[in-house]
């Protein structure tokens, strides 16, 4: 089995962001980037997988500038094999990342594609169902559990109600929770090692496909802050005051 | 223009999220059509068609849609969907597993987790947890929406007459095989949209110390959250979760408990009307957006608290 994951760089989860004066956007400059979160259960699952003698090969896959290479080192750190970094010069829609992602997985012939189940920037949590039906694989997104069987895949998806457990097949398409598994920290050896790893890079204009953005941006602000509150000295107080001054009790 | 909503429901009752979405597309037009697929779905339908501003209800009934498996749905929904301006969906786990389907198979970019609607084609979503406030406009013949259900007010369920018409079931194969849901079954009001809500953190210390949270949530007849490390740590269901990637919640009151208050939990509840906050640590970052805050062991302070509530109720009866 190979496995493919995709990985998106966004601003680390910690950074408190900034919205740019000009209101065009988050400032990205000079902020510390990482894997995004959810992606790092992807290439956890996809390291485990190989551990576990279940794939033999594992690839990650990145679209952006060349800054971009750094997650896609994080990913070799972790154990996968090798890399291909897209270098696109603008920031892609879910509908164009997943179109760029099939034609990777056209030339690659994967049996699974693991991402992230949404990106901490921009909130979509789209690409996987997107590139799901744009393959024709199964999808199974938000899993928790993975285990496979030969050509079956046994799954747990956290819902809104709960969990839900379904079987599939391979080849598919799975977006991971990050209740999926513990990602690992890279040790210093084997950033050392990953810097040897194979990264190809495609540009994105080799593809043939269209990237033009379908939604335009007309501005982006900071939301609307809270006013501050007061502190309590006790229960009786905060009590009284729900009773009395919020009237919510 | 005409709008089509995707109905969330379980076979038998429409979920409320539904009903927020309905609010959201009276922005857009007085013509609602409802579509609504799954299995033995006659009452379901026929108890929907009073409700408010739906004209219409495109009913597909099949054994195949009984558990919404995404594959199946999605052809039907973008078949039907290009004879309308306007596709929404809950912002919920059904409408993010089935949307972006659509999406793809129309080759439209969807805007997901709309928040406010300024005109037919320019949308309010937040980014970044919600530390960001994106305003998006578009020129697609489709607009694709997933609605973020606290945003909205519920639609009225009465004052409607739709009509109910058939659609065709059109078969996808599909490998995917359905085994079952695990879903925990509770008294209280549901999380998404209760008045109250009472929430435990990493400091409940454990599941059996989340009973305390219980009692405090039944006597303000409350649902019960959770942030991540909770759920993590195994205190309580996925179920319950609050945050960027758990559940929006936006009540009259939200009471966090023993949460510190990570910026991927106040994404999922800041927009309630009033926040608690009951920490220990006084540098906890929740109590930036609380609008009361107790230092306090939470050990010492629910007890105190349901005390207090009952002396007010015995008051007031």
């Amino acid at each position: 089995m190979k496995v493919l994951v995709a990985v998106k760089r966004v601003v680390d989860y910690k950074v408190q962001i900034r919205v740019k004066a000009d209101q065009s956007g988050v400032e990205t400059e000079n902020v510390k980037m990482s894997v995004n979160p959810p992606d790092e259960n992807a290439i956890e699952e996809a390291v485990k997988l190989k551990e576990q003698g279940l794939a033999e090969e594992t690839l990650s896959v990145t679209i952006g500038d060349e800054k971009a290479q750094d997650v896609l080192r994080t990913s070799l750190a972790m154990g996968i094999d090798r890399s291909i970094l897209v270098k696109s010069p603008n920031s892609l829609e879910p509908l164009a990342v997943a179109k760029t992602l099939s034609k990777i997985i056209e030339k690659e012939n994967p049996d699974l594609v693991l991402l992230g189940k949404q990106a901490i920037d921009d909130d979509a949590n789209q690409t996987g169902q997107i590139l799901s039906t744009l393959l024709n694989w199964p999808q199974a997104c938000f899993i928790s559990n993975l285990k496979i069987d030969g050509n079956k895949l046994f799954l747990s998806r956290e819902i809104d109600e709960g969990i839900e457990k379904l079987e599939t097949n391979l080849p598919a398409v799975l977006t991971c929770d990050l209740r999926l598994n513990t990602p690992r920290f890279a040790s210093l050896p084997n950033i050392m090692k990953a810097k040897k790893k194979p990264l190809d890079i495609i540009d994105i204009s080799t593809l043939g496909i269209d990237t033009n953005p379908k939604i335009k941006v007309l501005k982006v602000e900071e939301p609307p802050k809270r006013k501050a509150g007061i502190m309590v000295n006790d229960v009786k107080e905060l009590v009284e005051k729900l009773k009395y001054e919020a009237k919510v009790i | 223009m005409s709008v089509l909503i995707i109905a969330e429901h379980d076979n038998n009752i429409l979920k409320s999220s539904t009903l927020n979405t309905i609010s959201a597309a009276m922005k857009l037009s007085d013509d609602i059509n409802l579509i609504v697929l799954g299995s033995k779905i006659e009452n379901l339908c026929k108890n929907t068609q009073s409700i408010h501003k739906v004209s219409k209800i495109l009913k597909c009934d099949n054994e195949k849609l009984e558990n919404f498996i995404p594959e199946i749905m999605a052809p039907i929904v973008s078949n039907i969907a290009k004879n309308y301006t306007h596709v929404l969906a809950p912002a919920s786990t059904f409408g993010k597993n089935l949307l972006p389907r659509v999406s793809a198979l129309l080759d439209v970019t969807q805007i997901s987790d709309v928040i406010e609607i300024l005109s037919e084609n320019t949308f309010v979503r937040p980014i970044y947890a919600g530390n960001a406030i994106s305003q998006v406009e578009t020129n697609q013949n489709i607009n694709l929406l997933t609605i973020r259900p606290t945003a909205f007010d519920k639609c009225e369920e009465s004052g409607g007459e739709a009509s109910i018409e058939e659609i065709e079931f059109l078969n996808t194969d599909t490998p995917t095989v359905f085994i079952g849901r695990e879903v925990s079954k509770t008294d209280r009001p549901d999380l998404g949209n209760a008045r109250v809500v009472v929430s435990g953190g990493r400091g409940m210390e454990n599941s059996d110390n989340f009973e305390l949270l219980y009692e405090l949530a039944d006597k303000l007849n409350a649902a019960v959250g959770a942030s991540r490390a909770a759920v993590d740590s195994g205190f309580i269901g996925n179920e319950c979760q609050v945050g960027q990637t758990g559940k929006m919640v936006a009540p009259e009151l939200y009471i966090a408990i023993g949460i510190s208050g990570a910026i991927q939990h106040l994404a999922g509840m800041k927009d309630s009307k009033v926040i608690v906050a009951i920490n220990k640590d006084t540098e906890a970052p929740i109590f930036n957006v609380a609008d009361y805050g107790l230092s306090s062991d939470l050990f010492q302070a629910i007890p105190e608290i349901i005390k207090e509530l009952d002396l007010l109720n015995k008051i007031e009866s």
